[in-house]
């Protein structure tokens, strides 16, 4: 070897020995931002916009009808709640759900993996805000409406469109907004 | 009797310990009797996500909505349908995040594009090299 290709490097070297140190810098950074700020482990369902897909359940309880796709084009908005007994912050937000109900909206709920008892205890013991309620045992409509969880609430409109989807429990400041999102649907 | 006060205990509580009460789907831990079926499924379930603990495969999850997911994935491909077919149907309702095997689409070129761009670039950068030397 000569003497170009060191003068080269030379020529070179400050790139060399800058550019490690930035990558390295840029790297950090990405890795302190995304401490920072952890993403959401929520997971939107793609169906909203979307007509509901075709189901039929039977219902979860005596008193209560099941409930099926038909029921959603009678051309007012209705508040379809994914429960289930077993669920702890389900009974959070049943209070909330009463509210809405007693304001003139239409509550249903579709019971995942449930026991017609442990319904009817659940109920018993947080109230009933439900038109209807459909028990789904295999998960089924909620994969079909990409719902990943207990609880979670559609809004669906008249003509049995989602709306809009609300992750985890209705809490008490989430009001305004399900108001909001079922006079939207109603329009 | 202590001891039986404990074992009656363990026993009691034994049900309470699983999220819920109903016995699982169908096929969320029953394999599809025909072997080719069930190695289609296996390998489907392998690169979907679990919903509920989202590191894991359904394949992997103990979670009752895996189970659910897998049942849901063995009857479909006992009934016939293909595999590609009933995991374009789970992204159409839970976005591409469902599955781990990437699509190529606007988002995810560059996955695809960059290790090309850097054998290219390797490519360049060693005929250069190589040239240099020959000429030295």
């Amino acid at each position: 070897m000569n003497a170009s290709p060191s003068s080269e490097t030379r020529r070179a070297s400050p790139w060399a020995l800058w550019l490690p140190l930035m990558l390295f810098a840029g790297f950090l950074a990405l890795v302190i931002l995304g401490l920072a700020r952890p993403g959401s482990t929520e997971v939107e369902s793609a169906m909203v916009g979307k007509p509901l897909p075709d189901f039929a359940l039977e219902p979860a309880i005596a008193e209560r009808p099941g409930l099926a796709t038909s029921d959603f084009s009678g051309g007012k908005p209705r508040l379809l709640n994914i429960f289930a007994s077993w669920c702890v912050p389900c009974a959070i937000e049943a209070p909330q759900l009463q509210m809405l109900s007693d304001e003139g909206n239409t509550v249903d709920g579709i019971a995942i993996r449930d026991r017609r008892e442990d319904v009817e205890a659940f109920l018993a013991r947080n109230g009933n805000p439900f038109a209807r309620i459909g028990k789904d045992d295999v998960s089924a409509v909620q994969l079909a409406i990409g719902s990943s969880g207990v609880p979670e609430s559609f809004v669906i409109d008249g003509k049995g469109v989602i709306r809009y989807q609300h992750i985890g429990v209705i809490r008490a400041e989430d009001l305004p907004l399900i108001r909001e999102k079922l006079k939207e649907a109603a329009q | 009797m202590r001891l039986l006060a404990w074992l009656l205990a363990l026993c009691l509580a034994a049900p309470t310990l699983a999220q819920d009460a109903v016995p699982p789907a169908p096929f969320a831990y029953r394999q599809l009797d025909d072997p080719a079926q069930e190695a289609k499924a296996q390998a489907l379930m392998e690169t979907l996500r679990c919903l509920k603990c989202q590191s894991q495969s359904i394949a992997d999850s103990d979670a009752p909505m895996a189970g659910d997911m897998r049942s849901q994935v063995r009857q479909r491909i006992a009934a016939g349908e293909d595999p590609e077919a009933i995991r374009a149907w789970l992204v159409e309702r839970y976005g591409d995040y469902v599955s781990y095997t990437p699509r190529l689409t606007s988002l995810t070129w560059p996955l695809f594009a960059l290790p090309l761009v850097l054998l290219a670039l390797a490519a360049l950068f060693l005929r250069r090299r190589m040239r240099k030397g020959n000429r030295a």
